[in-house]
């Protein structure tokens, strides 16, 4: 990996208003040296896809808890990919019930971190997740 | 404070919480000069230590426990099971799209039909939400801000169709939009619009609702995102001070509406410092009433709230560890001399709670109730030490913070320029860092951590329930005078452009089966939609 610093994109699609954990995250993963853009609440799939794109990011956290998470995370992960071939890594948190964890696996969610979750091992599971595929695809 | 030589402390600090009060070794007469000494007893001005004489010896609070999912034939039966096991009110908690004003069939709506609480689109919803429950004999409070207006209607509609007049109704309806854009984020409209809506229930229920709290002033969701306790205290009693001031501007005599005025605050884990912020909050409020405001009416200055156990405080590792913080916070509640109370169940880390922990939750209450002992005599922790010290502690807190705000112009102004949201989000983010650097424990989190999975029995909101729900809404469309619908939302666009009540207009509307998202979309027409500036 190069200097450049870690893009990434936190947004909570939905009408979900809980975002205090979306919040914390953004700030703890800018603390860890990352360049985040917090897109804020209540947005459709389409405006998180837009942003992603636009500002080029290489991780979008999605965050839900309202119980709507299997549907608004793969809507918006349908639609960035419609727009977009970048390899991104989507991770997700909020109040996700276990049994939805390997759905959301399928889906192309990488990790999800419920409460409780220490902002380091959020960070350090996408470090080391951007290494794995940058050693995957160069040389 | 003497030096013991070679002991050592646990700590070299004690906190009582990550930006909480610093706590010393012992608390004794000294900490307690005269003239911070508060003598005063339970019933009598400021009430620090109850509104009441007699407190719980004469009334327990109400047990209300916050439930609604899916659709309202689910919740409805949830509401007759808390009946049957003792609960004393009920408390609604509606989906995301009731709250922010679209039908089950918009499509921001879809996913989240029934997920975090009952779909009600319609009077017809309201009315099976209540069916075999008598509205005339039963209190409830009912968590509804952007919409509340709408959601009033309906509830008055509803009483009317069980014969039940308005003016017999007990209740709350919760009506804070301040707090809205600050933290709990089920904003509609931007602040001032939002306002005029807030100050026509509050007017509209003076004149015709006598039993009806017409807002419920919330610390609680600013305690979940984040707040300490000093700043859930002193943020919402500072929106307080802007709801009165706006009924007042209004041409409204202060005795005429503050009597229903009541107030919702959080009880986290740290016992003592909870009870000593009832105690403050009880004391700060009934001054400014007076001296502030001069009100006369007793009922006017006296601080009625409701509680909740602090949801962000259970963990989803270990849950049954949920069971005991509750039973914590539902004591430093009682001890605090709340109104009513809701516990939490040790579940809701989890999901939406299963009829087995909300059970558990309610006995909670129960056990404190008939076995602990804390309902006998009034405010058993006054004359404590530690905790008249620790309750002038927060009032100082509370009151630095209402002088920063009246300086900055008052609530309204210190929410538009972020202060507040700013203030919260540095508290949340210092505990976030102390949790994650293991300074603040949380058992079963960040210590005595362990792997082994627990399964538990979770509920699960029917796959069907948006189709059900749908199917409802279209049959509701196809049966109803449509253009008379159309007619009623003219006169509801005009009566927003216009000075007067809204109330009286949304009463027919609601009657004519208009929907929530009708009604919501003609006040949008007219006042338009708010978008958050940019928090980070």
């Amino acid at each position: 990996m190069t200097d450049k610093k870690i893009r990434v994109l936190i947004a909570k699609p939905g009408l979900d208003g809980h975002d205090r954990g979306a919040i914390a995250v953004a700030q703890g993963l800018r603390d860890a040296g990352m360049e985040v853009i917090y897109l804020g609440l209540r947005l459709t799939p389409e405006q998180i896809a837009e942003a992603a794109i636009q500002e080029d990011v290489d991780v979008i956290g999605l965050s839900c808890l309202s119980g709507g998470h299997l549907a608004l995370f793969s809507k918006t992960m349908d639609s960035f990919r419609k727009r977009s071939n970048k390899e991104v890594i989507f991770i997700g948190g909020g109040i996700i019930p276990k049994k939805d964890v390997p759905a959301l696996k399928e889906l192309g969610i990488a990790a999800t971190f419920g409460p409780g979750t220490p902002i380091s091992e959020i960070a350090g599971f996408i470090k080391t997740e951007l290494e794995r595929g940058s050693d995957d695809s160069e040389d | 404070m003497k030096v013991m030589a070679g002991i050592q402390e646990r700590k070299k600090e004690f906190k009582t919480t990550v930006d909480g009060i610093v706590v010393d070794r012992v608390y004794v007469p000294d900490n307690l000069p005269e003239n911070e000494m508060d003598t005063s007893l339970p019933g009598d001005y400021p009430f620090t230590r109850n509104i009441m004489t007699t407190g719980y010896r004469t009334r327990l609070w109400t047990m209300r426990q916050y439930a609604g999912f899916a659709t309202v034939e689910e919740t409805n039966k949830r509401y007759k099971y808390l009946y049957q096991q003792g609960q004393t009110g009920f408390s609604v908690a509606f989906h995301l799209p009731t709250q922010m004003g679209y039908d089950s069939d918009h499509p921001l709506a879809l996913p989240e039909v029934g997920r975090v609480g009952v779909a009600i689109d319609s009077l017809q919803d309201m009315e099976e939400l209540w069916d075999g429950i008598p509205l005339g004999e039963v209190s409830t409070s009912m968590t509804i801000n952007a919409t509340a207006a709408i959601i009033l209607a309906m509830y008055i509609a509803a009483a009317e169709k069980q014969g039940v007049a308005q003016n017999q109704l007990m209740g709350t309806v919760q009506n804070d939009l301040l707090k809205e854009y600050v933290a709990r984020n089920t904003y509609i409209f931007a602040p001032e619009p939002s306002m005029r809506l807030t100050t026509d229930i509050c007017g509209y229920c003076a004149e015709n609702m006598p039993k009806w709290n017409s807002i419920s002033i919330s610390g609680y969701h600013m305690r979940e995102a984040g707040a300490t306790a000093i700043q859930e205290a002193a943020f919402t009693l500072a929106n307080g001070i802007a709801y009165v001031q706006a009924m007042i501007d209004r041409g409204m005599a202060v005795d005429s509406f503050a009597p229903r005025f009541s107030f919702f605050f959080a009880a986290f884990t740290n016992l003592f410092e909870e009870v000593a912020k009832f105690r403050a909050l009880r004391r700060v409020w009934a001054k400014i009433m007076k001296e502030r405001f001069n009100a006369q009416n007793e009922r006017s200055v006296m601080l009625k709230y409701h509680v909740q156990t602090g949801g962000c405080t259970l963990s989803e590792q270990q849950p049954l560890n949920n069971v005991v913080r509750v039973a914590i916070q539902a004591l430093a509640a009682v001890l605090g001399s709340c109104q009513s109370l809701h516990t939490n169940s040790y579940d809701e880390a989890l999901a939406l709670p299963s009829e087995e922990a909300v059970q558990l939750a309610l006995r909670t209450q129960q056990v404190i109730a008939y076995e602990s002992g804390a309902a006998d005599t009034v405010d058993p922790l006054g004359g404590s030490y530690y905790l008249e010290w620790l309750t002038n502690r927060i009032e100082e807190g509370i009151q630095e913070y209402i002088s920063t705000i009246d300086r900055m112009g008052g609530a309204l102004e210190a929410i538009k320029r972020g202060y507040i949201q700013r203030e919260i989000r540095r508290s949340s983010y210092n505990h976030q860092k102390a949790v994650d650097a293991g300074e603040q424990v949380v058992v079963g989190v960040n210590k005595y951590t362990s792997d082994e999975p627990l399964d538990l029995e979770l509920l699960e909101i029917d796959e069907n329930v948006g189709r059900r729900q749908l199917e409802r809404l279209k049959k509701l469309k196809s049966r109803r005078d449509n253009d008379k619908v159309r007619q009623i939302l003219d006169r509801v666009r005009q009566a927003a452009g216009s000075e007067g009540n809204i109330m009286p207009v949304l009463i027919e509307a609601v009657k004519a089966y208009a929907t929530v998202g009708e009604i919501s979309d003609a006040l949008r027409d007219v006042f338009g939609e708010y978008k958050e500036p940019s928090v980070l």
